[in-house]
C-alpha cells in the first residue's frame, strides 16, 4: 500500500469588518462619544435603554455610512430598514441591538489587490455598538456604556481571499480608503476597527468550499494574519487526519497564538431579527446620495497620479503626500495659496513632516499651512534663502507666533542681495582661503564649497547662495 | 362625600381661566377625593400631592400676572403608570422595575402640562399594559366604582376608575388593543385612542411599539378634544409621529354630523353580544340618523383573524421590548445569582407576573427561526389586509359605529384562568390598533343591571375631528357619562 498523494489545500477567506463611524454623537441619541472618557459619563436614558425611550437616527451617521459605501464603490440603496437583533448580554442595554438585517444601507463594492485579485464587498450596514463589559475586577463584572450606541458600519466581504497576506492587504486598503474618505479613524487600538474572520479549506482545484469557522476577537492586522495561519493549519490538520471540520465560532487567543472554540453551530444564537417598529424605513433620494458622492475627496490613487503627472512630483513625494487625507489636505492648501508645487512638496515632506510626533498626523505639528505658504512666498520673492526659511519654521515650531514677514526683519534673515557687500565678502573669502581659490582657478569647482561656506559664515547665512556662487566664479576667472 | 368643583375637564379649565376656581383649591379637592375613595378602589399607585400643589401655586402666579394659563388650566390629571413623569416611580404595574423612578417626562405629559394640566397621581394598570381587567397588576386589582366586585376593564383600569370615581376629570391611558376604550366602556367614560403617530410615544413604556398609542379618558367629547389638541403633533423624539400637522378638534366640535356617512358594523349584533349593548348601538345609530347622518349596515372583513393577528404581533414585539428588564442596570435584581445566566433567569422570574411571562414566551416562539414565517410574517400580512380593509371602508363611510365590548364589566376573577376568554375582550377594539385609525368609546347609559354600556366610533386615519364631532352628538343624545348610583357612591365613601 502506498501513501496517499499529498493533497494541496486551498483556503477560502471572507472578512467582516466593524468600523466606528466618525460622528460627534451616537447613532440613536445625542450623547457625545469618544475613546478614553471616564466610564459611564457619555450616557443618557436612550443609550442606557431606560423604559420609555425611543431611538432617533443620527443623520450624520447615515451620511458617513453612505460616504464609506461610496468610497468602496458600493451602491447605496434608496431604501433600507432597521431591525432588532435580540440577545442578552450585560453590555447590551436594550436586550437587542438595532442593526440592518435583510435590507442594508449599501451593497456591491470591491477592492482590488496588488496581485490583481478583485475582492467583492457584499454589503455595508449601519448598527449601534454595544457597551464594554469589564471582567478583570475580581468578583465584579463592570460595564461601561460610553460606547453603547456609537455608530458602526459593518462591511462584509465575499469569500474572495485565499491567503493571509491577501487578507491583511484587503484590510489595509479598506482602512486607507475609509480614512481617506474621512468616515472613520480606523484605529484598531481604540477599537475603531474590528475584524471577524470566516475561513474554510478545501482541496485545491475543486470548486467546492469546506465547512467554515468564524474567528472572533482579532485585534490587529498582524493578529489577523497570525490567526488565519493558525486556523488554516488547524483545519488542514483535522482534514488530513481524516476528520471533519465542525461549523463553529472560535476565538483568537493572542497570548497562546491559537484559536479556541467559543460555541458550536448547535449552540448558535437565534437572534430573532424583526423590523424595528420604532424606526421608519430609511429613504434616501438620488440627489442626497449624489451629494454624498460629491462630498468625497478625490480618490487617493487618482490624486497620487495627478501629483506625479500634472504637478511633476517625485513618486516618493506623491506617495507621502497622499498617504493620509490630512497631509494631502495640507498640501492642497499650499497649492490653493499659490505655492509652487515642487517647492511646496519639498518643504512639506522634508521639513514640516519631521515635526510630526510619533503616531500623530500633520495636524499635530506646529506649522500651519498658511505659515508655510508665506515662507514659500518669501523664498519665491528671493527675500530669504533656504536657511532663512528653515529659521522661520524653527521659530514657529519654538512657539514664536509672529508672522514670517515680521520675523524676517526681526531675525535679520533678509537675503543679502546687495552686490557690493556680497562682493566684499567674496573677496575676503578668497583672501582668507588662497588654496581653495587656486583650486577653483585651476578648474576644481568642488573647492568652491569652502569659499561659499566662508561667505555664509560671514553673512550668518543671509547670503543668496546662487548670487554668491556667481560672484566667486567671476572673481576667480582664470 | 366631597364633590369635585367641576363636572368635566372643559368646565374645570373654564372656571380656572375665569378666576372662579382657584387652582390650588381645585387640586386639593381632587387630592382629597382620591385619598378618600382610593383605599376601596386601588386605582392609584402613587399620589404626588406636593408636586400637584406646587404646580397649582405656579399656575396661580401665572394667572396673577395675567398670562394665559392654557386651555386645560388647573385641571388635575391622572397618568397611567407606564407613562414617564420625571421623579415619579415608573412601575408599569410590575415588580421588575423595583424603585425605578424616571429621569424624564413623557412628551404628552409635558404638552398637557404646558396647556395648564396638573398631574396629580400615577394609576394602576395591568402589568406592562397586558390585560383587559387590571387584575394583572403586581399591586392588586383596581375595582369598578359602579360595583366593586367587578373589574374596571384594562389595561388602563386605574385611569378609568380615577375619572369615573371623580379623582380627576381626565386621565391618560395607553392603548395597544383597546386598553382605553374597553375600560372607558366598563366605567361609563369617553375614551379616545388616537391615530397611530398623532401622539408621541416618547416616555410611554413600550409594550408593542407598532400598536401602542397614548389615549385619553374624559367626561365629555370636549375633554377629549382639548387634551388631543394640546398633546398631538410631531415629536422629534419619536420618529413614528406623523410629519403632517394635526387638525385641531375643538373648533369643529359643534359642527354635528349632518351628511356624514356612517357604517353600522354588523358584528355588533352577532351572537355573543349581549342584548343591552345591541340596543344601545341601535340607539346611537338612530341618534346619528336623527342628526342628519346617513347610515348603512356594513361588515368588517377578516373578523375572525383580528384577535389572533393582534396577539401574534403584540407578543412578538413585547418579547423584544421587555428584554431590557434584565436586572443589570436598574430595577429588581435577584440577590442569590452566582452566574450571569442565573441573574437573568432569577431576576426575570421574580420580576414578571404570569401574563407577562406568557406573552414573552409566545412572542419569542413566533419570532424563532423555523416558525417566523408561519406566525410573524403571516401576522404582518394579515395586518396589511386590516389596513386595506379600513381604507376600503373609509372610501364608503366617514365613520364606523359599533359596540366597544360584547358585554359590560365582568366579575373579578371571572376570566383570570382563561386567557383566551380574556383576549376575546379585545375583539371589537384591537382592529383599530392594527389599522392605526382613531376610535372612541362613547358612554351609552346604564343597563338595568346598573352597569355602564358604551358604543364605539371609528374614524379614518387622522380623522379625530370628525370622530369627536360625532361623539359630541352622541353625548347629547345618550346623556354623557352616567353618574355613580347613589348607593355605590355612599358605599365607596363609607
Amino acid at each position: 500500500m502506498s501513501a496517499p498523494a499529498a493533497v494541496a489545500w486551498e483556503p477560502t477567506i471572507g472578512l467582516e469588518v466593524h468600523v466606528q463611524l466618525a460622528t460627534r454623537t451616537k447613532l440613536f441619541c445625542r450623547c457625545a462619544w469618544r475613546f478614553g472618557a471616564q466610564p459611564n459619563t457619555l450616557v443618557c436614558p436612550v443609550c442606557l435603554g431606560h423604559p420609555g425611550v425611543l431611538p432617533v437616527l443620527n443623520a450624520r451617521a447615515v451620511e458617513q455610512g453612505a460616504r464609506a459605501a461610496l468610497s468602496l464603490g458600493m451602491t447605496v440603496n434608496r431604501e433600507s430598514k432597521f431591525d432588532r437583533k435580540n440577545y442578552f448580554y450585560p453590555d447590551l442595554p436594550k436586550g437587542y441591538q438595532i442593526s440592518q438585517f435583510d435590507e442594508p444601507l449599501a451593497q456591491h463594492g470591491s477592492i482590488r489587490l496588488d496581485d490583481g485579485t478583485h475582492v467583492r464587498i457584499r454589503r455595508l450596514h449601519l448598527e449601534e455598538d454595544a457597551g464594554k463589559a469589564i471582567h478583570d475586577r475580581g468578583d465584579f463584572g463592570l460595564v461601561d456604556f460610553n460606547r453603547a450606541g456609537a455608530p458602526l458600519a459593518e462591511i462584509v466581504s465575499e469569500p474572495d481571499l485565499a491567503t493571509p497576506p491577501q487578507a491583511t492587504e484587503y484590510l489595509d486598503r479598506l482602512k486607507q480608503t475609509l480614512r481617506w474618505a474621512g468616515v472613520s479613524d480606523c484605529d484598531m487600538e481604540k477599537g475603531n476597527l474590528r475584524v471577524d474572520i470566516n475561513v474554510s479549506v478545501a482541496p485545491a482545484g475543486r470548486r467546492a468550499t469546506g465547512t467554515r469557522c468564524e474567528v472572533k476577537n482579532v485585534n490587529s492586522f498582524q493578529s489577523v494574519a497570525r490567526a488565519l495561519e493558525h486556523e488554516i493549519g488547524r483545519q488542514i490538520a483535522v482534514l488530513e487526519s481524516g476528520g471533519t471540520v465542525r461549523q463553529e465560532t472560535r476565538t483568537w487567543d493572542e497570548a497562546a497564538g491559537q484559536t479556541r472554540v467559543m460555541r458550536v453551530k448547535e449552540e448558535a444564537d437565534d437572534y430573532r431579527y424583526f423590523p424595528d417598529p420604532d424606526l421608519p424605513r430609511l429613504q434616501l433620494s438620488a440627489e442626497w446620495i449624489e451629494a454624498q458622492r460629491a462630498a468625497l475627496p478625490e480618490p487617493q490613487a487618482q490624486r497620487r497620479r495627478r501629483y506625479e503627472q500634472a504637478l511633476g512630483l517625485s513618486e516618493y513625494d506623491a506617495r507621502v503626500l497622499t498617504a493620509e487625507r490630512e497631509t494631502s489636505a495640507y498640501f492642497e492648501r499650499l497649492l490653493a495659496a499659490g505655492s509652487a508645487p515642487k517647492e511646496a512638496a519639498n518643504w512639506l515632506v522634508n521639513d514640516v513632516l519631521s515635526w510630526v510626533p510619533p503616531g500623530g498626523g500633520v495636524d499635530d505639528q506646529p506649522i500651519p499651512p498658511e505659515y508655510l505658504a508665506a515662507v514659500l512666498q518669501l523664498r519665491h520673492d528671493g527675500r530669504i534663502n533656504r536657511n532663512g526659511g528653515r529659521a522661520l519654521l524653527e521659530a514657529r515650531a519654538g512657539g514664536d507666533l509672529r508672522s514670517p514677514q515680521e520675523l524676517v526683519s526681526a531675525l535679520g534673515l533678509e537675503t543679502q542681495s546687495d552686490a557690493g557687500a556680497l562682493e566684499q565678502a567674496c573677496r575676503r573669502a578668497i583672501a582668507a582661503q588662497p588654496k581653495a581659490a587656486d583650486d577653483v582657478r585651476a578648474g576644481k569647482e568642488k573647492a568652491l564649497g569652502a569659499l561659499l561656506g566662508f561667505v555664509m559664515r560671514e553673512t550668518r547665512g543671509a547670503a543668496d547662495a546662487g548670487k554668491t556662487r556667481a560672484i566667486l566664479l567671476r572673481l576667480l576667472q582664470p | 362625600m366631597s364633590a369635585l368643583p367641576a363636572p368635566n375637564a372643559a368646565a374645570w379649565a373654564e372656571a380656572v381661566r375665569r378666576g372662579d376656581l382657584d387652582p390650588l383649591d381645585g387640586v386639593r379637592a381632587a387630592l382629597a377625593r382620591a385619598r378618600q375613595l382610593d383605599p376601596g378602589l386601588n386605582a392609584l399607585l402613587h399620589l404626588d400631592a406636593e408636586g400637584a400643589e406646587d404646580a397649582a401655586r405656579a399656575l396661580r402666579e401665572r394667572l396673577r400676572r395675567g398670562e394665559d394659563p392654557g386651555p386645560l388650566a388647573g385641571v388635575p390629571l391622572v397618568v397611567k403608570n407606564n407613562i414617564a413623569v420625571a421623579g415619579w416611580k415608573l412601575t408599569c404595574g410590575s415588580r421588575i422595575l423595583g424603585d425605578f423612578a424616571s429621569t424624564f417626562t413623557a412628551t404628552v405629559v409635558e404638552r398637557l402640562r404646558a396647556a395648564g394640566a396638573i398631574p396629580i397621581a400615577a394609576s394602576n394598570l395591568d402589568e406592562f399594559a397586558m390585560g383587559a381587567s387590571t387584575e394583572n397588576s403586581a399591586f392588586g386589582p383596581a375595582r369598578n366604582p359602579f360595583r366593586t366586585d367587578l373589574v374596571p376593564g384594562g389595561s388602563s383600569g386605574g385611569s378609568a376608575v380615577s375619572v369615573a370615581a371623580g379623582y380627576a376629570p381626565f386621565a391618560l391611558g395607553s392603548e395597544t388593543g383597546g386598553s382605553v376604550r374597553q375600560p372607558a366602556s366598563f366605567c361609563g367614560l369617553f375614551g379616545l385612542k388616537p391615530t397611530y403617530g398623532c401622539l408621541s410615544r416618547y416616555g410611554l413604556v413600550a409594550f408593542a411599539s407598532s400598536l401602542d398609542q397614548i389615549g385619553v379618558f374624559g367626561r365629555g367629547a370636549r375633554d377629549l378634544a382639548l387634551a388631543f389638541d394640546a398633546a398631538a403633533g410631531r415629536d422629534r423624539a419619536d420618529s413614528t409621529t406623523l410629519a403632517e400637522p394635526v387638525e385641531p378638534c375643538v373648533p369643529q366640535l359643534g359642527r354635528g354630523v349632518d351628511g356624514m356617512r356612517v357604517g353600522l358594523l354588523a358584528n355588533s349584533f352577532a351572537a355573543g353580544v349581549e342584548d343591552t349593548t345591541q340596543q344601545r348601538v341601535r340607539a346611537a345609530a338612530e341618534a346619528l340618523r336623527a342628526a342628519g347622518a346617513r347610515l348603512a349596515e356594513t361588515q368588517f372583513p377578516y373578523e375572525e383573524a383580528v384577535v389572533p393577528t393582534y396577539y401574534l404581533l403584540n407578543t412578538a414585539e413585547a418579547s423584544s421590548n421587555l428584554a431590557r428588564f434584565d436586572g443589570i442596570r436598574y430595577g429588581l435584581r435577584a440577590e442569590d445569582a452566582r452566574q450571569l445566566r442565573d441573574l437573568y433567569l432569577r431576576s426575570r422570574d421574580a420580576g414578571f407576573g404570569p401574563e407577562v411571562k406568557r406573552r414573552i414566551l409566545l412572542g419569542t416562539f413566533s419570532l424563532s427561526a423555523g416558525y417566523y414565517d408561519q406566525y410573524f410574517t403571516a401576522a404582518l400580512k394579515a395586518r396589511t389586509l386590516v389596513v386595506r380593509a379600513y381604507l376600503d371602508l373609509f372610501r364608503k363611510f366617514d365613520l364606523l359605529l359599533g359596540a366597544t365590548t360584547p358585554t359590560p364589566a365582568f366579575r373579578l376573577g371571572e376570566k383570570s384562568d382563561d386567557p383566551v376568554a380574556m383576549y376575546l375582550c379585545d375583539i371589537f377594539t384591537c382592529s383599530a390598533n392594527l389599522g392605526g385609525v382613531p376610535a372612541v368609546n362613547v358612554p351609552a347609559g346604564l343597563g338595568a343591571d346598573g352597569l355602564p354600556r358604551g358604543v364605539q366610533l371609528t374614524g379614518r386615519h387622522r380623522g379625530e375631528a370628525a370622530l369627536l364631532r360625532a361623539a359630541a352628538v352622541l353625548e347629547q343624545a345618550l346623556g354623557g357619562c352616567p353618574p355613580l348610583p347613589q348607593a355605590a357612591a355612599r358605599a365607596l365613601a363609607a
